[in-house]
């Protein structure tokens, strides 16, 4: 080992270490931010680190550097603009986006090292095989989470798309695809065999991510953020470099233990929501009216501001609903004037409200809600019985009782015990079902009383004749 | 097989477990912007971008730099910045709260 070597050795060690503190620190609100901007540290480090290492070995040529610096440039602004300009309830399109340049990249450099490998002698299978792998899975990433992204967008439509015999094409491409990559690991040049890799694995992304459903499609997201992380440790293990190794796999376990959670907080497992088509992601906007609403009390919003406004202890339960209305500015604004009437208001959050884990805390931050004020589910569940009026807005399975029963597609699902509270209020559009598709008992307890309308103009209403009893 | 890979391996094992160990402490609240942030991390790809651009000696090559420089610097730039900015939401100061009635009811 030369003294170059081990001196870079070092410094990437620092830069892994930061990455760890980094994530360390993300435990804690009050140090997150911290977290983060020490992470981008170790980043900046490993950076000058590697483009010294670069400078300081065969210095490459003039052409080189400038692509180099011109990608940077166009990726940097891009990337720079998406993040100060996307609203809030669109983080996790984005985060789907950052996560398809991020396999792309990983996908394209090991393509570009075999190429440049591939006039020379055959390569080493300790770097062949994890150029291969990087390239699979780095492709399937990118062109499948940019579906994940469009089907969150709605760009692509929610619904599962699915086509006859779609799973034996499913099926004919992961076999070309690994067939391909077999061959290109045995006979080492042929550029031409790992473009076939690179093709089929970004057809299978795509018909990976088609039949899932909008509401999976978080799911989706955080499942193909291990997968890059993987397909970058892939790639530091093709080009031998230890902080895209410890990095790939810090991420690969972020992303892992992220869909598992998903899943378990969706009642579901990662294979059948993969294999599933479930949930359209686009509720249904069904007409109140054509309802059968019998042993349902409805009430209006002037019933709901006099519950509210002599309550000592009110939880509010954000959903779906809220987020998709984009109401977290009334909810705050509705939360704000109780506690100023000296009303104890807290946010009973479960852990898949939004559209992925944590994604309402997000929200609510950005209306000023203050972090303690959020309640996580075992808090919540505390809290909901010593709670006067639970306002549930926009959310339906994550409440639903039945979950304590067996025998239904919410059983044993973790669920925020709203009907603990002495009353309910419901502000929804209709009585339209949850993604789980079953009706929910909740609405139809006699403490509960529904109030339909959209979460933002809901929200609005009670508000306005809220100030009527707080000031008068 | 050589030693260099047998080290490898073992980084990539070991950092998987420390992964495990560090984001399971992560409460849900937090998920969010530590999904954010994992990602920001894994855009240190660029790295490799950088060995590439540094190898590259052909029209290919450039094209192969110039693209996977653009895709991780999106990546890497775009990520922290955006997980930066949510949690400056997370960590502003409080709003003066009245205190809340806590005689139980």
């Amino acid at each position: 080992m030369t003294t170059l070597a081990f001196v870079i050795g070092i410094i990437y060690l620092v830069a892994a270490t930061l990455f760890v503190l980094g994530l360390h620190q993300m435990r804690a609100p009050s140090t997150a931010r911290r977290g983060n901007l020490t992470s981008a540290l170790g980043m900046a480090i490993a950076i000058v680190a590697t483009v010294v290492v670069a400078l300081l070995g065969n210095g490459g040529n003039l052409w080189g550097w400038i692509a180099l610096i011109l990608g940077a440039a166009v990726g940097a602004v891009y990337g720079v603009v998406r993040a100060r300009t996307v609203k809030m309830t669109d983080i996790p399109q984005l985060v789907s986006v950052f996560n398809a340049v991020g396999g792309g990249a990983a996908a394209a450099i090991a393509f570009a090292d075999f190429v440049m490998h591939g006039t020379t002698a055959s390569i080493a299978l300790s770097s062949s095989i994890p150029l291969v792998l990087d390239v699979l899975i780095g492709s399937v990433t990118f062109s499948g989470s940019l579906i994940a992204a469009g089907k969150l967008q709605g760009v692509i439509p929610g619904r599962p798309i699915t086509f006859p015999g779609s799973r034996i094409v499913n099926v004919a491409v992961v076999l070309i695809a690994i067939a391909a990559g077999v061959l290109t690991v045995i006979f080492g040049h042929s550029v031409l065999l790992l473009l076939v890799v690179l093709v089929a694995a970004l057809v299978f992304g795509i018909l990976m991510v088609l039949p899932i459903g909008g509401a999976d499609a978080p799911v989706i997201v955080s499942l193909l953020n291990a997968f890059t992380g993987l397909a970058v440790a892939m790639a530091g293990f093709a080009i031998d470099n230890q902080a895209l190794i410890i990095a790939g796999a810090l991420v690969g376990a972020a992303g892992t233990i992220l869909t598992l959670q998903m899943a378990a907080a969706m009642n579901r497992s990662v294979a059948n929501i993969i294999l599933g088509g479930f949930g359209t992601g686009d509720s249904p906007s069904a007409n109140i009216a054509d309802q059968d609403l019998t042993g349902i009390r409805t009430l209006t919003a002037d019933d709901v501001a006099l519950q509210l406004a002599y309550a000592q202890h009110v939880l509010i339960v954000p959903g779906f609903g809220l987020a998709s209305a984009q109401a977290q500015h009334e909810v705050a604004d509705l939360a704000k004037l109780l506690i100023a009437h000296h009303v104890d208001v807290k946010y009973a959050i479960h852990p898949v409200a939004g559209r992925m884990p944590g994604h309402m805390n997000v929200l609510l931050a950005e209306a000023n809600v203050p972090y303690d004020q959020m309640l996580q589910l075992d808090e919540a569940n505390a809290a909901f019985d010593n709670c006067d009026v639970a306002l549930v807005v926009g959310a339906n399975d994550v409440c639903n009782p039945m979950a304590r029963e067996k025998g239904n597609p919410v059983s044993g699902m973790p669920i925020l015990d709203v009907d603990h509270a002495r009353a309910v209020v419901v502000l929804k559009r209709s009585m339209s079902t949850g993604y789980a598709g079953i009706p929910n008992p909740l609405f139809t307890d006699p403490k509960t009383g529904m109030f339909f309308a959209d979460a933002k103009q809901g929200l609005t209403e009670i508000l306005t004749a809220t100030k009527e009893y707080v000031t008068a | 097989m050589s030693e260099e890979l047998f080290s490898n391996l073992a980084i990539f094992v070991l950092s998987l477990l420390v992964g495990f160990e560090v984001i399971s402490k992560i409460p849900t609240t937090l998920h969010t912007p530590m999904m954010s942030g994992a990602n920001a991390i894994h855009g240190v790809v660029i790295a490799g971008a950088i060995v590439i651009a540094s190898l590259a000696g052909s029209p290919v090559g450039y094209v192969l730099t110039f693209i996977a420089a653009a895709l991780a610097a999106a990546n890497v730039c775009g990520g922290f910045v955006v997980t930066d900015r949510m949690l400056t939401m997370f960590s502003r100061p409080k709003q003066p709260t009245p205190a809340p009635a806590k005689d139980p009811s």
